[in-house]
């Protein structure tokens, strides 16, 4: 059994959590062999980024012009994180500089064109709701060493986390930057020490379980933000995704996602929802991460009526739209819905959770946390489809609305069948229900994470946790919250099909397809028009029963006709 | 064998010339008509599961049919318009006098065993009234959809456009309603193609390409010296 599996569990709080995970059942083979050990199983959604599976998923390719292992400065011995990258930068000179450019050391976007300003730094989501003033916890996922307050030093290059991307040993790990409530650290105790010699030495091109170990457990779990990420794409058969097929193409993420200078193509916060420009030759763009980028804007063969037929889709469908028939295929759960006005309840004065959900893989998914709330899950799922010209209007902590006009748009895409650039896309669309400022009609910052007294994560108080969470961030707070339903959109990619399971015609052009929902534009299969059918059928029915009746007449004048000569 | 005998009884009426049975309908003639039926029956079948009134046909293959049959009927009537102006059959189609007798014939005189009022000869094959009906289905009708059709499959070319929205709900409109106007055109007609003699003449004659016609003297000779026309007494 790898180690990195084990919790141990020690204290208090851990009597409590560790009847509740002998009192389910249990999914890893392993774990039922000693049930009664200090070594509980890794909790499916607890430790949430450790990976049974810790195999390089990408094969050497051998094209690497240099051996790390033989490398004075890696011999080590390193104590730490930013030892190893001191070591990194003392050849690679300039990747430090390019690095503190990417959006993963930011965490900052400018948004070119709504002028927003994005990034994990600021931004409310709809599932822990903000990093900002988390760091501790949430910064996990900082490719950086440090950062859990405003103090972090943005501009030291020893802080960047070179490993977190170009460990090929899958014996790294990242842990919070401080110390949560006990709530929360447990979690991440019981693991075994970084061998930083090793891990220094066998770097490499990043694996899908790098970039996974963040982006497959988005919104706090396996699968649980995206619906098309998630850690099943580790190692995926072709039917989940043609492209990362481990025994096919292998795709790695950076296949797609092509950097320059550290920089990765494939914005979320500034999509390229119509590529119109489709190959790159050599010397022409290719920093970017479309399909058509490989598959030209005319993927489908020419030479066929279908293919013809299909090619004239482009323009207005997104490839992912067909390509990609349903999200959460692999046996992971995405989140489909999460109700933070359940949050806080406790058995014994210890918070506890519920784990109804077993998902395809057999893993059982939390349906209630005492630190989360409730949620709902769902697999193979159709899709949310709209119209998508790339951008997104965010609503940010100073947005104000309304909340009796229904659900709050976290993140609302742009984009109308007729303004000429958008295509339509599909969206995992994720509906929570979070709290807000009742008297400013803002959203708010929490205060989760922190051994103080304040953290929600622990004392299991919104009024206290949001005021706190809103004082800290200087942000102008009424004293009264409240819970208003939001929607979240993630466009979605991933879990790419092989092309014979791609969406049938019908699946969109039929009076009840997946389409059904998109007014304005005129498709056949679907679309009719009411009063035209209506005389069209009163034409056809009247001529036919307009032939039957003169039939008949003509029938009974002709019997009348030879009566009347026979007489 | 001379028919006239057979149905001397109730046909004695304005007998101009002798009749005989010839071929009326020619070899393209009838390979036209019943290629452009089969292809107008797979249209609308295909068409009505594409407008989304039945889903008796996975909408990829309907697609693939209704676009290869609305080609090969588009080829077939370039043919026609071809044939029909070198062999000059296109007057056939020309206005008649009297097609208020033939509706009237029909409405009223067919019940009561009226004789028909209009004689089939080899340069009037048709009615006044099947000519006006004809003269329609291909003037009207069958352009309409032909049209529509067309720039319908074209669409890609057009879709661009900021009109593309309003123009593809028009076209459309256009093809669906000249649509229905060929279903009805066709079922009355396939009820007329029983008002004949017996109730399979006209589609046997449709079949066979011989019907019993009037001829002048100088068809007959003409006939009878060139072999122009198929005669079969």
């Amino acid at each position: 059994m790898h180690l990195q599996r084990l919790l141990v569990i020690k204290s208090g709080i851990r009597a409590c959590m560790y009847a509740l995970l002998l009192a389910i059942p249990l999914s890893p083979p392993q774990a039922s062999d000693s049930p009664v050990s200090h070594e509980a199983p890794v909790d499916s959604d607890m430790n949430f980024r450790i990976v049974e599976d810790t195999k390089p998923s990408i094969r050497d390719d051998g094209e690497s012009t240099a051996d790390h292992t033989k490398f004075e400065v890696l011999q080590g011995p390193f104590e730490s994180g930013p030892e190893v990258t001191k070591a990194c930068l003392s050849c690679h000179t300039e990747a430090g500089r390019h690095f503190m450019q990417s959006i993963h050391w930011t965490w900052e976007y400018d948004h070119p064109e709504t002028g927003q300003k994005l990034g994990k730094k600021t931004l409310i989501n709809t599932f822990c709701t903000n990093a900002k003033g988390n760091e501790g916890m949430c910064a996990q996922c900082h490719a950086g060493y440090g950062w859990k307050d405003e103090n972090f030093d943005f501009t030291n290059q020893d802080n960047i986390d070179c490993l977190v991307c170009h460990d090929r040993t899958g014996a790294y790990y990242k842990t919070p930057n401080s110390t949560g409530n006990k709530a929360c650290s447990v979690m991440f105790e019981g693991k075994q020490p970084i061998p930083w010699e090793k891990v220094a030495q066998n770097v490499g091109k990043p694996g899908r379980e790098n970039c996974g170990a963040c982006h497959f457990y988005g919104g706090g779990g396996d699968g649980v933000k995206h619906g098309d990420l998630d850690s099943s794409l580790k190692s995926p058969n072709r039917e989940l995704d043609v492209h990362m097929d481990a025994q096919g193409l292998n795709f790695a993420c950076t296949t797609c996602h092509v950097t320059r200078q550290h920089l990765l193509a494939g914005s979320r916060y500034n999509v390229m929802a119509h590529d119109t420009e489709g190959l790159g030759l050599p010397g022409e763009r290719r920093d970017v991460a479309t399909c058509e980028s490989c598959h030209s804007d005319t993927p489908h063969s020419n030479t066929e009526l279908t293919g013809i037929k299909l090619n004239g889709h482009v323009d207005k469908i997104a490839c992912q739209t067909c390509h990609i028939p349903t999200i959460a295929r692999g046996g992971v759960a995405t989140k489909t819905d999460w109700d933070w006005r359940t949050a806080g309840r406790t058995k014994n004065g210890e918070g506890f959770k519920e784990k109804h959900y077993t998902q395809g893989n057999g893993a059982h998914r939390a349906t209630y946390k005492s630190i989360k709330g409730s949620f709902e899950y769902g697999e193979n799922l159709v899709p949310h489809y709209d119209w998508f010209d790339g951008q997104m209007i965010y609503t940010t902590i100073d947005t104000t609305f309304d909340p009796a006009k229904g659900p709050v748009e976290i993140n609302g895409y742009k984009g109308t069948h007729d303004d000429g650039r958008s295509r339509i896309w599909p969206f995992k669309r994720m509906h929570t229900v979070q709290p807000y400022d009742k008297g400013n009609n803002t959203l708010v910052y929490m205060h989760l994470w922190g051994d103080d007294e304040d953290a929600y994560w622990g004392n299991y108080d919104f009024g206290r946790a949001i005021k706190v969470g809103m004082q800290r961030n200087n942000i102008p707070y009424s004293g009264e919250y409240d819970f208003v339903e939001t929607y979240s959109f993630w466009p979605i990619t991933h879990m790419v099909a092989p092309s014979e399971d791609a969406l049938a015609c019908n699946e969109c052009h039929s009076r009840e397809g997946r389409l059904n929902d998109l007014e304005g534009f005129y498709m056949p299969g679907r679309d009719s028009f009411r009063w035209l059918d209506i005389l069209g059928y009163l034409a056809l029915a009247g001529a036919l029963i307009g032939v039957l009746l003169h039939g008949l007449l003509r029938k009974l004048f002709s019997r009348k006709n030879r009566q009347g000569d026979t007489s | 064998m001379n028919r006239q005998a057979n149905n001397g009884d109730g046909t004695k009426v304005r007998q101009k010339g002798e009749k005989h049975y010839v071929m009326i309908y020619s070899r393209y003639e009838r390979f036209w008509h019943w290629s452009q039926a089969l292809l107008i029956f797979t249209l609308f079948y295909t068409g009505l599961g594409l407008h989304g009134l039945h889903d008796w046909m996975d909408f990829h293959l309907a697609v693939t049919i209704h676009t290869y049959a609305a080609l090969a009927l588009i080829v077939l009537w370039i043919f026609t318009t071809f044939w029909n102006f070198t062999t000059g059959q296109w007057r056939q189609y020309l206005f008649k006098e009297g097609v208020i007798k033939v509706i009237r014939f029909y409405a009223y005189g067919i019940l009561v065993g009226e004789p028909h009022p209009y004689k089939k000869g080899l340069q009037r094959k048709q009615n006044a009234l099947q000519s006006l009906a004809y003269m329609s289905f291909m003037l009207l009708i069958g352009p309409a959809l032909w049209s529509s059709g067309i720039i319908y499959l074209l669409y890609d070319f057009w879709s661009g456009y900021d009109w593309s929205n309003q123009g593809l709900t028009l076209i459309a409109f256009v093809h669906t309603a000249a649509a229905y106007l060929m279903g009805t055109f066709v079922i009355i007609h396939i009820y007329m193609t029983t008002t004949g003699k017996t109730p399979t003449h006209y589609i046997k004659t449709m079949i066979s390409g011989y019907d019993n016609v009037e001829l002048t003297e100088a068809e007959k000779a003409y006939i009878e010296e060139t072999h122009a026309i198929s005669m079969k007494d």
